[in-house]
C-alpha cells in the first residue's frame, strides 16, 4: 500500500490499512532510538515547526525528538512568547511562519478545527497535535502501537477507556483507531462526563468500573482535567477517585495480563494510585518511548507526499 | 535476444555462494573479527547462506546483521510516495570488526553508498568489504566489489532479477530481462 496523505488531522479520516502502515513503519523507527547514533538522514533539509497555542511538554518534546532523529530542522513557537498575545490571528501567525519556507507544521490549539482550517489555507503539511476536545491522532497511534506490541494484536481485544470522556480528545481519537482495528471499546466514567449518543461510534457505555475491570484486556485511564472542575461536573475529587480511580484493590478481579495505560500527565491518587501507576501492569513509560517512534513514522510518511489544494 | 534469459540456475548460485565464502576466508586469513551484514531483502538471504558456508569451511559461526537502507537513500526527495521502511537488525557491536557487506546485484553503486553511511552510524568498523552475487556494471559512483559471483554485461534497458527460495518461494535463479 502506498501512502498518499499530506496531512494528519484525525484517525477518523484514515483507513485501517493506513493506520496499520503507520504502526508497521513505527516498528522500524523504534530501533533507531536504541542506537548510539540516534539519527537517520531521511528528512535532511526539511523544516518542521512546532506551533503550540496550548501548553504541552510531553507531546512537543516527543515531536521535536522525532523530527531531530530524522535529521529535520525544528523551530518552536509557543503562545506565551508569541505575537498572538499582541492580537495576531492564528491564520496570520501560521502564514507568517510558512512564508519562511517551512515544510511541516505541528499544531496544537484549544479550539477544535484549527488544524483543519490551517490545512485548508496552507501548503505545508499539517499535523494535529491536539485540537480542543476533538482529536489527538498521534496519541491514539502510540496507544495502538503499545497495545499491538504488548498483546501482539488489537483485533478482538476488549479495551476500556475510563474517565472524563466528554473533554477528552485522546478518548475520541482512540475510539476511532481501536474500532477500526477491530477492538471492542467500552467507555466508563461519571454520567456528567459522558457525551450523549456516544454509542453511535460503535462503543458500549458502562458506568460500573468494577464490572468493566473484570472483562477487559486493556484499561486506558484518562487524565481528570482538574482545570475544568470549576464547571461543576463532579461533586468532589474524592468521590471521583473513589468511583473511577483504579487502585490495587479494584484490580483484584482483573485479568492477570491486563495493560494499564495513561496518556499523561497522571494525577496520582485520582485516576491511578501510585502502586498501580508504577506497577507491573503499567505501560505508561513505554507509551512515551513508543510516542517518539510513532511520530517519526508519521513525519516520514507525510514528508513524501505533495500538497493537493482543498476542494 | 529473447526477452528473458537465464544466467544462473540453482546449482550455479549454490557453487558461487560457496566460492565467495572461500574467498572471504582466504582473503581475511581466517574468520577472526569477521561479521556479515546483508542488505535487505536478498542481500540478507545471501549473507545468511554465506554464513552457513563459512560454518562448514571453518567450523565457526559468524554474526550476521540485516541492514535496511531506505532512510539513507539519496532520492527520498524525488520519489512520489515514501518507500516502506523495514527493520534494521544489527545486534552486535561493529566497532573494530571486519565487515563484509552483502548484496544481490551491484549496479549504480547508490545502494552501497547508502549502506556505507548507515553502517558508519552504528560504529567505526576496522574495514568494510563488499560481496555481490552479480555485478552488472553501469556504476555512477566510485564503488567496486571485493567478491563478485558473476560479472554480467548488461544494457540500461535490461533488468537483472535474482530469485531466491527464501524470498520468492521459487527455485534459485538469476535472469536477465527487458525492462518494462
Amino acid at each position: 500500500m502506498d501512502w498518499t496523505r499530506h496531512d494528519l488531522l484525525d484517525l477518523q479520516d484514515l483507513t485501517r490499512e493506513e493506520i496499520e502502515l503507520i504502526l508497521e513503519t513505527a516498528k522500524s523507527f523504534k530501533e533507531v532510538s536504541t542506537r548510539d547514533v540516534k539519527k537517520v538522514p531521511a528528512l535532511r533539509g526539511k523544516t518542521i515547526v512546532m506551533l503550540f497555542f496550548e501548553s504541552s511538554t510531553r507531546t512537543r518534546a516527543s515531536f521535536e525528538l522525532a523530527a531531530k532523529r530524522l535529521s529535520a530542522d525544528t523551530i518552536n513557537f509557543s503562545v506565551g512568547a508569541s505575537s498572538v498575545s499582541k492580537g495576531e490571528s492564528v491564520l496570520d501567525t501560521a502564514k507568517n511562519i510558512e512564508a519562511m519556507n517551512v515544510d511541516m507544521i505541528v499544531v496544537r490549539h484549544k479550539s477544535a478545527g484549527v488544524p483543519q482550517m490551517l490545512r485548508d489555507h496552507l501548503d505545508s503539511a499539517v499535523i494535529n497535535a491536539g485540537d480542543g476536545c476533538r482529536a489527538h491522532p498521534t496519541q491514539a497511534l502510540l496507544d495502538l502501537f503499545t497495545i499491538q506490541e504488548k498483546k501482539g494484536r488489537v483485533e478482538g481485544l476488549d479495551v476500556a477507556i475510563v474517565g472524563d470522556i466528554l473533554h477528552s480528545r485522546v478518548a475520541r481519537s482512540n475510539i476511532f483507531g481501536l474500532t477500526k482495528l477491530g477492538a471492542r471499546v467500552t467507555l466508563c466514567g461519571p454520567s456528567t462526563l459522558m457525551p450523549k449518543d456516544i454509542e453511535k461510534l460503535g462503543v458500549t457505555v458502562d458506568y460500573d468500573l468494577k464490572n468493566v475491570i473484570k472483562k477487559v484486556d486493556v484499561l486506558m485511564m484518562l487524565r481528570l482535567q482538574i482545570e475544568r472542575q470549576r464547571e461543576k461536573f463532579l461533586p468532589s475529587m474524592r468521590e471521583y477517585a473513589r468511583e473511577f480511580g483504579v487502585n490495587k484493590e479494584k484490580l483484584k478481579g482483573a485479568k492477570k495480563d491486563i495493560l494499564i495505560m495513561h496518556p499523561g500527565p497522571t494525577n496520582r491518587g485520582v485516576e491511578l494510585s501510585a502502586d498501580v501507576a508504577d506497577g507491573e501492569c503499567s505501560v505508561i513509560l513505554e507509551q512515551v518511548t513508543n510516542g517518539v517512534a510513532v511520530r517519526m513514522a508519521v513525519l516520514y510518511l507525510l514528508a513524501g507526499t505533495k500538497h493537493e489544494p482543498a476542494e | 535476444m529473447t526477452p528473458v534469459s537465464k544466467i544462473m540456475d540453482k546449482e550455479n548460485v549454490r557453487r558461487t555462494v560457496m566460492r565467495i565464502a572461500h574467498e572471504i576466508v582466504e582473503k581475511n586469513k581466517g574468520v577472526e573479527d569477521l561479521c556479515l551484514v546483508g542488505i535487505r531483502t536478498r542481500g540478507a538471504v545471501l549473507a545468511e547462506r554465506i554464513k552457513q558456508c563459512i560454518e562448514k569451511i571453518e567450523g565457526h559461526t559468524l554474526e550476521v546483521g540485516v541492514l535496511d537502507i531506505t532512510l539513507y537513500r539519496d532520492d527520498l526527495t524525488l520519489v512520489d510516495t515514501q518507500p516502506i521502511v523495514h527493520e534494521t537488525l544489527i545486534n552486535f557491536n561493529i566497532a573494530d570488526k571486519k565487515i563484509v557487506l552483502v548484496d544481490d546485484v551491484l549496479f549504480t553503486g547508490r545502494t552501497i553508498r547508502a549502506a556505507l553511511d548507515a553502517l558508519v552510524d552504528f560504529g567505526r568498523p576496522a574495514s568494510i568489504q563488499l560481496a555481490v552475487l552479480v555485478d552488472r556494471g553501469h556504476r555512477e559512483l566510485p564503488i567496486r566489489a571485493d567478491y563478485v559471483g558473476k560479472n554480467i554485461p548488461t544494457s540500461l534497458n535490461q533488468d537483472v532479477k535474482v530469485i531466491l527460495k527464501e524470498t520468492d518461494e521459487k527455485e534459485d535463479e538469476v535472469v536477465l530481462e527487458k525492462r518494462k
